[in-house]
């Protein structure tokens, strides 16, 4: 199925508050879905007959922001944070780009992580993406099983992805720079 | 207190079978560098295992972002150190899919001879550790032995054996040399005069006819002995939905029966690279090959096994078919990329196979040369994700014997 004929088939489904914007120009072309439904629609891409999206190839955050006060006035984006989902289907072999858009913090509330489903009842994968992307960009899946660190050690401090994380200075008595 | 053979406590005391925590690893030989299993065990039979990973953690992500792409190409050598050159592949592929850059065809007949080659010296590994996990110790220095003189021919080609950074954004760094002396190894097995001078493409041609007859010897030593027939066959077998459910790709997903491989089913930019050649997809059940043991079940560590044996023989052909073509291919080997050059306000995923299963790149880019966000998403992190639903219920024995068919790599695992 083409991209459009994909949008087509979700706009028979959902509505405009459900799937909120979708790009057609992109390289790779996606649609964004608003954060509360990501699991209703995840679990209709996955067993809808025609899409068959069944298997998740990627699961990861993106930080949308600019620290430098300097630079922030060419950045292209609105400061904001991504889950990005990329979906594939092993009997279509079609593929499909399925966006969340969230805060960088919870009510704007620094060191508050912004919040979405958990995909992992859709796609078992989904459970060490998403432990992934909790531990390294600071997104928490909500439902998860076991949402702990899966790279960094337990008591590792803050996300390392995010574009204003501070390296610490030392860790047990290691020197961090 | 005087205890008699009645006291209930006695009789408990003698009979109670407690579960128990055991570490394997993360120094432990056969779990493939740095893994950490914690099994919790009844005795000899396995109930639970949970992967613990994070070890070789490098930050690669972080570092990606601060880096233009040629720059960062270097760092996705370090991911799967076994294939550097397929990894190469992946992220320079991801970066001309966000720029909408398209190589000349010459330089497309490169990148498929030698990351093909990149596969069989990967495969190699694979068979000779796998063999090694088992206690089978001799087919690991048959493989390193043939697995060296690709690693000969990549430094030739680039310079560097293990981290070859030969695939930039455009093409390949350099053009196949014209003339080189036949490594000494290669000469020592085929009988040639050391130091005969040939053409790159020429050894590379002597190797393959080398390779494809060892194959069958390997067969012979490892894939039909009875050992590891009964240490291999149904054992361990992953259905086809929980391989696709649990983002398995590459010989494990194709070794429980899913017919999926990306040259084949892949996005065009990858694809177009092997478009005109014949090659097939090996898929378990391995209808029409010969010699298949009787207990042998789709989905097994035989299965996932034999895949990569078969795929070997498959890549030895794509070679050879490259190098017939490698003479009439338009182009040059690479275009040339500025590493000042300014990334799209766009963003890119691209997938390639890698020999362990299905790498891709995710790059957004914000108008920088560097990207906002450079992803590297492993195939076998999603493989060993697996692990832990596969070895329930398993002899403590056949854990390794599991992990090892997953043919997982740590330095991709933790990037």
């Amino acid at each position: 199925m083409t991209f459009q004929e994909i949008l087509q088939r979700l706009a028979v489904e959902f509505s405009s508050e459900v799937i909120v914007d979708a790009n057609t120009e992109a390289r790779d072309p996606w649609i964004e879905v608003a954060p509360a439904h990501v699991e209703t629609v995840g679990r209709f891409l996955k067993s809808d007959p025609s899409l068959r999206f069944d298997s998740l190839c990627d699961l990861t955050g993106v930080d949308y922001f600019e620290p430098d006060a300097k630079l922030a006035g060419k950045f292209p984006y609105e400061p904001h944070l991504e889950v990005v989902y990329h979906l594939q289907s092993i009997q279509f072999k079609h593929r499909l780009t399925m966006k969340a858009r969230l805060p960088r913090w919870k009510d704007d509330v620094e060191g508050q992580l912004p919040e979405i489903p958990t995909v992992s009842k859709v796609w078992a994968i989904a459970d060490w993406h998403e432990r992934e992307a909790f531990d390294l960009m600071g997104i928490r899946f909500i439902g998860h099983p076991n949402l702990v660190r899966i790279l960094c050690v337990e008591d590792w401090v803050g996300h390392p992805l995010r574009k204003d994380y501070a390296f610490p200075l030392e860790y047990h008595g290691v020197r961090g720079r | 207190m005087t205890t008699q053979l009645q006291d209930p406590r006695v009789i408990e005391f003698d009979v109670r079978t407690d579960e128990m925590l055991v570490n394997m690893g993360p120094q432990h030989p056969s779990t493939h560098g740095v893994l950490r299993l914690l099994l919790r065990t009844d005795g000899e039979v396995v109930h639970e295992v949970t992967p613990h990973i994070g070890y070789l953690h490098r930050c690669a992500e972080k570092i990606g972002e601060n880096l233009a792409g040629p720059q960062w190409i270097p760092y996705t050598d370090r991911m799967d150190y076994l294939a550097a050159m397929n990894m190469n592949l992946g992220a320079a592929l991801a970066f001309e899919k966000l720029i909408g850059m398209e190589v000349p065809e010459k330089a497309m007949v490169v990148r498929l001879i030698v990351s093909e080659l990149g596969r069989i010296a990967s495969h190699l590994v694979a068979m000779g550790a796998y063999g090694l996990d088992l206690g089978s110790f001799s087919p690991f220095l048959y493989a390193f032995r043939e697995r060296e003189i690709v690693l000969d021919l990549f430094e030739e080609v680039c310079g560097a054996r293990l981290t070859c950074s030969y695939f930039t954004i455009g093409g390949a760094t350099h053009d196949f040399p014209k003339l080189i002396q036949i490594p000494d190894g290669l000469a020592a097995l085929t009988g040639i005069q050391p130091g005969t001078t040939m053409s790159w493409l020429e050894v590379t041609s002597i190797l393959m006819d080398w390779i494809e007859k060892r194959i069958e010897e390997y067969h012979i030593l490892l894939t039909h002995n009875a050992i590891f027939i009964q240490r291999t066959a149904g054992l361990g077998v992953l259905s086809a939905e929980m391989a696709i459910d649990y983002g398995c790709t590459g010989p494990v997903l194709r070794g429980s029966g899913v017919d999926f491989d990306l040259r084949r089913d892949g996005e065009p930019i990858y694809t177009r690279m092997y478009e005109g050649y014949q090659y097939n997809v090996v898929v378990a059940p391995f209808t029409g090959m010969k010699k298949i043991p009787p207990e042998v079940q789709v989905g097994d560590n035989w299965s996932r096994f034999f895949v990569r044996m078969v795929e070997v023989l498959e890549s030895i052909e794509l070679v050879r078919q490259g190098i017939a073509k490698y003479p009439t291919a338009a182009g040059e080997h690479r275009i040339p990329y500025k590493m000042t050059a300014k990334l799209p306000v766009d963003e890119a995923y691209l997938e390639t196979e890698a020999p362990r299963g299905q790498m891709g790149f995710y790059l957004v880019g914000d108008g920088q040369a560097e990207p906002l966000r450079a992803r590297a998403k492993s195939s076998c992190f999603c493989n060993l994700s697996v692990t832990g639903p596969l070895c329930e219920g398993v002899l403590i024995a056949d854990v390794p014997a599991i992990v090892g068919s997953l043919d997982i790599v740590m330095g991709e695992i933790d990037r």
